[in-house]
């Protein structure tokens, strides 16, 4: 983590404020705490703030505020996170139907990683992965903290359509797809949650911050809650942090 | 509302756009709106829209449109060759149509996009803030997709009477002019010294060729290749509009409207906003150059093309002077001529 942070030049309507250079729980928490500090005080000519792994990039009208008077607001502001509190992080329950068809790929992370299916998931579940930020894709969450035990490489070969809800693995990382699209991850289930629904206020079920709990459901559990998702009642299990699973 | 336009044949690309949704990157959801921002609140001024109202966005080869009932449009940007039942449909200024009426599109002449602003904008529901398509997400515009034949668009309620915008023009000197042989003012940076003094020095003299990967999200350039200093990827981080990202293949590839909101790859600097339009409405073939400017100056350049706006804004909000047409036949040459009280 840097001592300060740095400014970088985005064109004269953007700027990154860079935290460290490196993916890292707390130099993600500074950059959210200035997130958090300029929603709670939004500072004029900021149109909108991209949180990232280790930076923000900040939006703005330079004929409302120049950039440099901006930089300084946001040193000084950077400078004062140590007296603001970040929410207290949440941890979203998404349920997940292991392997058959929603996860084609969990034979060979078995193969790769010399564990049985009974492991894969009990280690992929066995975590709250820290959301670090979410883009790519609308509503792809970057995850951290996947055990490396399971790492396994990219597919050689790209599919073309993966689901919408599936969920993988690619090396070191997991993540669920929110649309379908084409991919390389290793696919090791899927969730009947809608990670991103346009329509929906807000559209995306995650949010950066927070946390990811998978847990492994069968297939009936899997259409019951699909059914309830579909008919808008579902009620997605939402917990507090606390001092549970390490991330 | 009532249906204004039937598509006959929807063209190559043409979608509703207005000024993008803004607010939604934090969750990776792309900004999409007009690629040229200029063309399109100039048409929406025109047929006295907001400047953020929702237009078509017409790419490179026209569609033909069948008018269903009376509008005043204003067609801008690119000239791509517009008709209005067989006559030139002249741009940059606001023309009524009848129901009955066909507009289509010859071809090419200048630039890329063109914008078709209807009096009242182009209705389609808002998703999150904004009436964009954005095509690879889905929403937005007519059923998240760009326009097919059989489709119809209805507009909005007009803000004033046909006669109070008919004739309404945008004067010559407010009008852009697209090349094919562009200088794009850029801001180094934020990642500019992820390259070598040779990388920075190849990207700001060597000349760049537009690709036919060049569309909404992006503008591949084809040219001499930048050097990194190190490792072409960098940990994720938010993308600007105009942002000038060079992959491990030292090529840049130019963000616009619809790139995705985050990527990894270092990025050696970013087109001034007051330029984004020119690399907008640039077409594959074409020649393409950097030159750094400082922020300040960009900042005074992004300042003088809003002027611009305002300066129209404020030339068609005035009480309209009284404007009469004249048809004269001269030595047996038809010509048409407007006096207008100043």
């Amino acid at each position: 983590m840097y001592s300060e942070p740095r400014f970088l030049p985005a064109g004269e309507r953007a700027l990154v404020v860079e935290f460290g250079d490196e993916i890292a729980p707390e130099i993600n928490a500074r950059l959210r705490a200035l997130t958090a500090a300029l929603e709670a005080a939004p500072v004029p000519g900021v149109v909108e703030v991209v949180p990232t792994y280790r930076s923000l990039l900040v939006h703005f009208d330079p004929l409302t505020v120049a950039p440099e008077a901006l930089e300084e607001r946001l040193a000084h502001l950077a400078g004062n996170l140590g007296e603001l509190k970040l929410p207290e992080p949440e941890v979203t329950v998404v349920p997940v139907c292991y392997g058959g068809e929603f996860g084609p790929d969990l034979p060979f992370v078995c193969e790769h990683t010399g564990l049985s299916a009974e492991e894969v998931i009990r280690i992929h579940t066995g975590t709250d992965y820290l959301i670090y930020m979410l883009g790519f894709t609308p509503g792809f969450s970057y995850l951290g903290g996947m055990d490396e035990r399971i790492a396994t490489p990219r597919l050689k070969t790209p599919r073309t359509k993966i689901p919408a809800g599936s969920v993988g693995i690619a090396g070191k990382q997991t993540g669920i797809y929110p649309i379908d699209s084409p991919g390389g991850w290793q696919l090791i289930g899927r969730t009947p949650l809608k990670l991103y629904d346009p329509f929906r206020e807000p559209p995306v079920l995650l949010a950066a911050g927070n946390y990811v709990r998978f847990t492994a459901v069968t297939n009936e559990e899997y259409d019951a809650i699909a059914a309830q998702v579909a008919a808008g009642t579902y009620r997605v299990q939402v917990e507090p942090k606390g001092e549970g699973r390490g991330a | 509302m009532a249906a204004v336009f039937e598509v006959l044949a929807p063209g190559l690309l043409t979608t509703v756009q207005d000024r993008g949704r803004h607010g939604y990157q934090a969750f990776g959801m792309p900004v999409a709106g007009a690629v040229d921002e200029y063309a399109l609140r100039a048409a929406n001024l025109l047929v006295g829209n907001a400047e953020g109202a929702a237009a078509l966005e017409i790419t490179l080869l026209g569609p033909a449109l069948k008018v269903l009932s009376p509008a005043v449009i204003a067609l801008t940007g690119a000239d791509l060759g517009a008709m209005l039942n067989g006559a030139p449909l002249p741009l940059w200024q606001a023309a009524a149509v009848k129901a009955g009426d066909e507009i289509s599109f010859t071809g090419v002449r200048s630039g890329c996009r063109a914008y078709l602003a209807v009096a009242g904008g182009i209705d389609v529901p808002v998703v999150m803030g904004s009436r964009s398509t954005y095509l690879r997400g889905k929403i937005g515009g007519l059923e998240g997709r760009a326009l097919k034949a059989g489709d119809r668009l209805a507009a909005g309620e007009p803000a004033a009477a046909a006669r109070a915008l008919v004739g309404r023009r945008v004067p010559p000197e407010l009008i852009p002019t697209y090349e094919g042989s562009l200088t794009l003012r850029v801001v180094l940076g934020p990642q500019d010294d992820h390259f070598t003094a040779a990388g920075r020095e190849t990207f700001l003299t060597g000349e760049y060729t537009v690709t036919n990967e060049a569309d909404r999200m992006g503008y591949r350039l084809e040219g001499p290749k930048i050097e990194h200093a190190g490792s072409a990827d960098i940990i994720s981080d938010g993308i600007p509009l105009g942002a000038v990202q060079v992959p491990g293949h030292g090529l840049p590839i130019v963000m616009l409207a619809d790139r995705q909101t985050t990527g990894g790859y270092p990025k050696i600097a970013t087109v001034i906003s007051a330029d984004l339009y020119r690399i907008g409405q640039a077409k594959p073939g074409d020649k393409v150059r950097f030159a750094a400017v400082s922020r300040k100056e960009a900042v005074q350049l992004l300042r003088g093309q809003e002027e611009k706006l305002w300066r129209l804004a404020e030339l068609l909000s005035r009480p309209a002077g009284r404007v009469r047409h004249f048809r004269i036949t001269v030595q047996g040459k038809k010509f048409e001529a407007t006096v207008e009280e100043l």
